[in-house]
């Protein structure tokens, strides 16, 4: 009798683990393709530089998922040198990575060499700043928009009963960001006669050269209603020399950036009154999105244009939530 | 002309002045605004850290040598002293440590140019990379250090006033009336005139000219520290980037352009002040002008062809100058 027990028992537990080990789904047929196409695949970042906010907070996001997935991420860093960046996308041809990063200094000097990775088959991702020729995928801040959203604020803040005098501060001459956001300055001013520009200068994302031309500017034009920036990174030089003439409040000092601390603070302490951010680490998960779509799709270099344009936040003093500022040490 | 010369004695300084001048006359009389002291204090105020830097290099240059890492060195020993201060040392220490660094890299170049006669104009280009390399790699890796929360007494130095003069256009004041006294009345500065305007002599007079030559690199560095102070407090931070702008070479213009020979010897903290003044009226007149950046660099250049050609005229190469080993650079 015992014996037939231990049998019975023995059999249920023989059973009830077989059974266990068919609970729930393996969901292979999903996930294998996933880790797989991933796994050992090249993705190779050229910023303009490392070093500063953006390219940092979004090389954080990148590497995270890289090695979760098990995917190579390199970053070749030109460090400001358009010609050294050009010789890494020239050098890129010949290792052939599965997927190129660039981050275009200018609208024109990049669009030679990835029009050329794209003909060798390694697919093009541009990131926030975009050069004139369309690649694989655009991912980044629509800057006429940006501009839109800045010259709109000015336009609220000088309306008719102030002097209407406004100032750009562009930032380099010939970036996508500059373009772009200058070609809706002078299309939102030109339609209020009310709007005056009365400086249109380059500071080369240079705060100490901004904060130069911002002291002319203030003693030619004592009445001076507001500043529309490129990059809140230089337009603190703006807000030094607003600060240091006692105009604090009464120039409003509107810029974009991507949304560091470090930008927050600046709004905090009375140097900008608004930015226009374009939320770095919101931008890293997409561009992981990106990369992931890009490297997994059967479609060749070249034949897709996709564009991602990422949402814009507005940061002003009332606003300024762990959210919406971010610091680098959060993202690694 | 050479009989005209030989009786004002017309000098590239003062072409360079009275150019200055005559800039200076026809925007206060065009533009308006311009002549109001506000503007006339802006003005000094945006060229003083050019100014302060060229005093530097005007120093340097004066002994036949040249100093193209003086931006590096002023970037990266400032963005280390603000990096170390975040971390929690004491903000005073912390600038310490930094004249320290700033103190190794000007014996090292001075012992390269002096000791192992490697040309200064290579030296320092190698040391501007190397310094730059190893700041980015180990000292801090964000480019622009913000000047941290327990420096106290330090925003003064950018944004303070003493008698309604903005502090960066006394710091300029008394760096130069130091370097004059320097040049003039020491032992020191009379020695670098000697090794710049004819190094084997002053060898064979008994002046210790290598250890002066090491001595000139770490006070020229020193001088560089101290404009990097000033600017970094003017703008509550320090961004490295300016290394990869073109400022060394408008420090060079404003050198060049008051008539310090890049051949040594000649010169003095008039010429640079006279060119750092020509140069601060036309960014300033141009600035009012809104003339566009790529116009400003076109002028700028301009003008410095135009010294140049002014000084050959004036100055006509003879035998003396073209022998010199190092020739013009």
């Amino acid at each position: 009798m015992l014996r037939l027990i231990a049998f019975v028992l023995s059999a249920f537990f023989a059973i009830s683990t077989a059974y266990a080990q068919d609970v729930g789904l393996s969901n292979a047929a999903r996930r294998a393709p996933y880790y797989d196409g991933l796994k050992g695949k090249t993705v190779v970042f050229v910023p303009l530089a490392m070093g500063f906010d953006l390219t940092e907070g979004w090389a954080a996001i990148m590497r995270r998922q890289a090695a979760d997935l098990g995917y190579k991420f390199e970053i070749r860093d030109p460090n400001w040198s358009t010609d050294a960046g050009t010789r890494a996308l020239t050098s890129l041809i010949a290792q052939k990575p599965d997927l190129v990063i660039v981050h275009n200094p200018d609208v024109q000097s990049y669009s030679r060499p990835i029009k050329r990775l794209e003909q060798a088959g390694i697919k093009v991702l541009q990131v926030n700043l975009e050069s004139s020729l369309a690649t694989d995928s655009y991912v980044g801040a629509d800057w006429v928009k940006v501009g839109y959203v800045e010259a709109d604020a000015l336009v609220k803040q000088c309306g008719p009963g102030t002097s209407g005098k406004v100032a750009i501060m562009q930032g380099v001459p010939t970036a996508a960001s500059n373009l772009y956001e200058l070609f809706a300055y002078h299309d939102v001013f030109g339609k209020h006669p009310n709007m005056k520009i009365v400086s249109e200068q380059a500071a080369n994302y240079d705060p100490a050269k901004e904060r130069a031309i911002m002291e002319t500017v203030l003693q030619q034009n004592p009445d001076l209603c507001g500043v529309v920036g490129n990059w809140d990174n230089q337009d603190v030089g703006a807000g030094a020399a607003i600060q240091q003439a006692g105009k604090t409040g009464k120039v409003y000092v509107v810029t974009s950036g991507g949304g560091t601390k470090d930008g927050c603070d600046n709004i905090r302490k009375g140097l900008l009154d608004m930015t226009v951010s374009y939320n770095v680490p919101l931008q890293g998960d997409i561009l992981n999105q990106q990369i992931v779509e890009l490297l997994l799709s059967p479609a060749k270099a070249g034949t897709v244009k996709n564009t991602y344009y990422t949402p814009l936040t507005i940061l002003t003093k009332d606003n300024l939530t762990p959210r919406n500022c971010w610091s680098l040490s959060e993202l690694k | 002309m050479r009989a005209l010369a030989g009786r004002f004695k017309v000098t590239q300084e003062g072409i360079v002045f009275a150019l200055a001048c005559v800039l200076f006359l026809g925007f206060a009389a065009s533009l308006h605004g311009f002549l109001t002291s506000g503007n006339i204090i802006a003005l000094v105020r945006s060229v003083s850290i050019l100014g302060m830097l060229g005093l530097g290099m005007g120093l340097v240059v004066i002994g036949r040598g040249i100093d193209l890492a003086m931006i590096a060195t002023m970037v990266v020993a400032v963005s280390w002293a603000f990096s170390l201060a975040q971390t929690g040392m004491n903000f005073d220490l912390a600038l310490l440590v930094g004249a320290g660094f700033v103190i190794v890299v000007g014996c090292i170049t001075g012992i390269l140019v002096a000791y192992a006669d490697v040309p200064a104009i290579f030296t320092t280009l190698a040391m501007g990379l190397a310094v730059y390399g190893v700041g980015r790699a180990y000292f801090f890796k964000i480019d622009v250090q913000n000047v941290p929360d327990n420096a106290g007494w330090f925003s003064f130095l950018g944004v303070g006033r003493v008698l309604g003069v903005p502090v960066p256009i006394i710091a300029f004041a008394i760096l130069a009336a130091m370097v004059y006294l320097l040049l003039r009345w020491t032992r020191f500065g009379r020695f670098v005139y000697a090794i710049g305007d004819n190094l084997l002599a002053a060898r064979i007079a008994g002046i210790p000219v290598r250890n002066l030559i090491v001595a000139q690199y770490v006070v020229t560095g020193l001088i560089a520290y101290a404009a990097g102070l000033v600017m970094a407090a003017s703008v509550a931070s320090m961004s490295t980037r300016i290394y990869n702008s073109t400022m060394i070479y408008d420090v060079l213009l404003v050198v060049v352009l008051g008539g310090v020979s890049l051949s040594g010897g000649r010169g003095n903290v008039r010429s640079v002040l006279v060119g750092t003044l020509l140069v601060g009226v036309l960014l300033d007149g141009m600035t009012i002008l809104n003339v566009s950046y790529t116009e400003q660099n076109l002028v700028k250049s301009i003008i410095l062809l135009l010294a140049l050609i002014a000084d050959s005229v004036i100055n006509p190469r003879d035998e003396q100058t073209a022998q010199q080993q190092q020739g013009d650079i």
